[in-house]
């Protein structure tokens, strides 16, 4: 049945001892951050943006561009479209990966690290919280990614045993692969909601709030499906996968559409659409992140581009901007407490941010070296 | 399954989740609590002496902020992980009218509003921030916190403040000087802030006495003289008579985001004194409301995960007849 093979490429190379460099300095800040200064002494948090980029980046957007899986299995297992399926397995790793590197900077986050475990007591929950329900889906929702990636190392060991019990309770996992990321995707839009008068009014959606999450977060998941497997088959010299992004490429401009679409509705419908030019600086951000949206649907719309890798690739690199520019613009960037603060991240806590994203990508070429995760074309 | 049945089925199920999500009932404000206390206060009547800001670091053992060696004294200017109360100044022109809008000043002050429908008691994922069922009072309880600090971005006011300066540090904001230790409302005293204000500009009582205390000084007439009480409204441990200014006719914190226990009178508009722009519904009656629909009993996840479970055994039973894994 194995059609996947590991590439069998050298680990270390000039651009992995790159990332392995940037991973040492964030380091060293998380040292500086867990044993001597605490939080203070390495970011710009402050009492009225008490969530920066850590929060913002690694946890929001880091999981919403994890959504690679999540995305693929509804179309393969839910809609039926089967030939997809030569793309899953890298996807259920960038998920994993993703998602653990998310929990691990929700870690670094959190302010009191050494009782974590006190969000797991059910003692401790709070049903109306949006919070519980993100914390404790996102961390259930990385096992069931470590199961659906399980069989990459059983394979490798040839538990044959195993695999067969696997397979037969998969559908369970992978109905619960599509239905915790629907929540805690969605969720992490409804965390706007208490948030209140300090999102921007263009933001605050009040109850759509999951609606626009959830649609930006499968636009996300797919977009960084064709980013990846444009990005491998142009990096690492694997054979290309084009035909099967053109049409994974229809999906998403529908999704674009419909998330256009409905954003604008529900502004009409709240009355906000006068805002969209009278708020200043909100008003140029949202058209700056309206046009991300837009830009790519004219892309995708015609078939020409939607058939060339390279274009392709641009369309998905508008799209994963697009997408994180929703959740940067909405958290951080119009997000207003109060007179008398203002954020801007220092550079040890942007250090933090890109040797998390080091050690993902670290991680994501050497398990594609010396694991099944990539198709064989030739055998498909 | 073919492209038609699935339509069919998502369209069966979204209508199912919103005739569930219709059926849950909206959650509206909540009610102030039973016996709620809280604080008035008056703007007006504020000198800006900030006895109240050195009390307040005195009950709840705090340390002076912003302090050097040539200023070894308090110099907190906003809310913080030391500060639970501070005075505030407005400032326009030359400064120099207290309570006029233009060329003048005014004080305001700053700590937990106590809101009768707390955001950061909705937003608390481990239940670290309560309402006291009799009190009102929002506490803290650090045992369980985890640090997310979803409390901070969920208050209106940026009352609790995390220490960031510390590796192993905690949330801290106003407790109505009544957490563990300290206990003065259940001893039968009033808050360290009010008891020491010199000029009855924070008083404190029920938030029912208060509420009415406020509402009595709209109605009175701008240069009438009036006998202002210090300490406890209901029984006040003395009184002075001072002329009546010209209130703004608003009490914050009767109705604002579902109210507050502590609240504030004053001559300039409340956004000038840096309130934030609140509607008398709460973002916690909201947030809870789309979540109930959601999630309660989490029936909705049930029926999803039954219904996506029977698509995936069914699709993929028969990719494997079709031998295309």
């Amino acid at each position: 049945m194995s059609t996947y093979k590991p590439t069998g490429q050298r680990v270390i190379t000039l651009s992995f001892l790159f990332l392995a460099i940037i991973f040492l300095i964030g380091a060293y800040f998380g040292v500086q951050r867990f044993f001597v200064g605490g939080m203070g002494a390495v970011s710009n948090l402050n009492g009225g943006f008490s969530w920066g980029i850590w929060v913002v980046y690694d946890v929001v957007i880091g999981t919403a561009l994890a959504c690679g899986g999540y995305a693929l299995a509804m179309t393969i297992y839910i809609m039926n479209r089967g030939r997809y399926h030569p793309l899953m397995r890298p996807a259920i790793l960038t998920s994993l990966l993703g998602y653990a590197l998310g929990g691990f900077g929700a870690f670094f986050d959190m302010g009191k690290f050494w009782q974590f475990y006190e969000i797991f007591l059910p003692w401790n929950w709070n049903f109306n919280s949006v919070m519980l329900e993100v914390g404790l889906c996102v961390a259930t929702y990385i096992i069931i990614l470590i199961i659906e990636f399980s069989p990459v190392f059983l394979e490798r060991i040839g538990a044959k045993g195993l695999l067969k019990i696997l397979n037969k309770v998969l559908f369970v996992v992978i109905a619960l692969g599509i239905l915790l990321p629907t929540m805690h995707q969605s969720s992490l839009g409804s965390l706007l909601i208490g948030m209140g008068h300090k999102v921007d009014p263009l933001w605050q959606t009040w109850h759509f709030q999951p609606l626009l999450a959830i649609i930006s977060a499968l636009i996300m998941g797919f977009s960084i499906v064709v980013f990846e497997t444009s990005l491998t088959s142009v990096g690492l010299k694997q054979p290309s996968e084009a035909p099967l992004l053109a049409g994974i490429g229809r999906i998403i401009m529908w999704l674009l559409v419909g998330f256009v679409v409905i954003r604008l509705v529900i502004l009409a419908y709240q009355s906000k659409l006068g805002l969209i030019l009278t708020s200043g600086t909100s008003s140029l951000v949202f058209i700056i992140e309206m046009a991300l949206f837009i830009i790519p649907i004219i892309l995708l719309a015609m078939a020409k581009t939607r058939n060339s890798p390279g274009q392709l690739l641009i369309a998905a690199v508008c799209m994963l901007f697009a997408g994180a520019a929703y959740r940067f613009d909405a958290f951080l960037i119009t997000y207003n407490p109060g007179p008398g603060y203002t954020y801007f991240p220092s550079a040890p806590e942007i250090m933090i941010t890109l040797g998390i994203i080091a050690l993902e990508i670290m991680a994501f070429l050497f398990l594609i070296k010396k694991l099944p995760v990539l198709h064989d074309t030739k055998h498909a | 399954m073919d492209r038609r049945d699935f339509f069919k089925t998502a369209i069966a199920g979204s209508a199912a989740t919103i005739c569930g999500a219709g059926a849950v009932q909206a959650r509206p404000n909540l009610e102030p609590a039973t016996e709620a206390i809280g604080m008035l206060y008056d703007s007006t009547l504020c000198v800006g002496c900030k006895a109240c800001v050195a009390k307040c670091k005195e009950v709840n053992d705090r340390p002076p902020s912003n302090a050097d060696l040539d200023n070894p004294w308090d110099n907190a200017l906003d809310l913080s992980s030391e500060t639970f109360n501070v005075i505030k100044v407005y400032k326009d022109g030359n400064g120099e009218t207290k309570d006029a809008i233009k060329d003048g000043f005014a004080f305001e002050k700053r700590s937990c509003m106590h809101c009768v429908d707390p955001g950061c008691v909705s937003a608390c994922p481990t239940t670290s921030m309560r309402r006291d069922n009799r009190t009102g009072i929002v506490t803290h309880h650090p045992d369980s916190c985890i640090g997310c600090r979803n409390c901070m971005v969920a208050c209106p006011y940026n009352v609790p403040q995390f220490e960031y300066n510390n590796v192993f540090g905690n949330i801290n904001k106003c407790e109505m000087c009544n957490q563990p230790g300290v206990e003065r409302i259940n001893n039968g005293q009033m808050t360290g802030c009010a008891e020491a204000c010199p000029t009855g500009a924070t008083l404190f009582g029920t938030r029912k006495a208060l509420l009415a205390e406020a509402k009595k000084r709209m109605e009175l007439k701008p240069g009438d003289y009036y006998e202002y009480p210090r300490g406890d409204v209901s029984k006040p441990d003395s009184v002075h008579e001072k002329e009546v200014p010209k209130y703004l006719n608003h009490i914050w914190g009767e109705k604002e985001a579902g109210g507050t226990n502590v609240m504030h009178i004053s001559s300039i508009p409340f956004d000038k004194l840096g309130m934030p722009p609140l509607a008398e519904r709460s973002a916690s009656s909201i947030s809870e409301t789309v979540q109930h629909s959601l999630y309660s009993y989490l029936a909705l996840p049930a029926i999803a995960l039954a219904g996506l479970s029977f698509m995936v055994k069914r699709n993929t039973d028969r990719d494997d007849e079709e031998g295309t894994s």
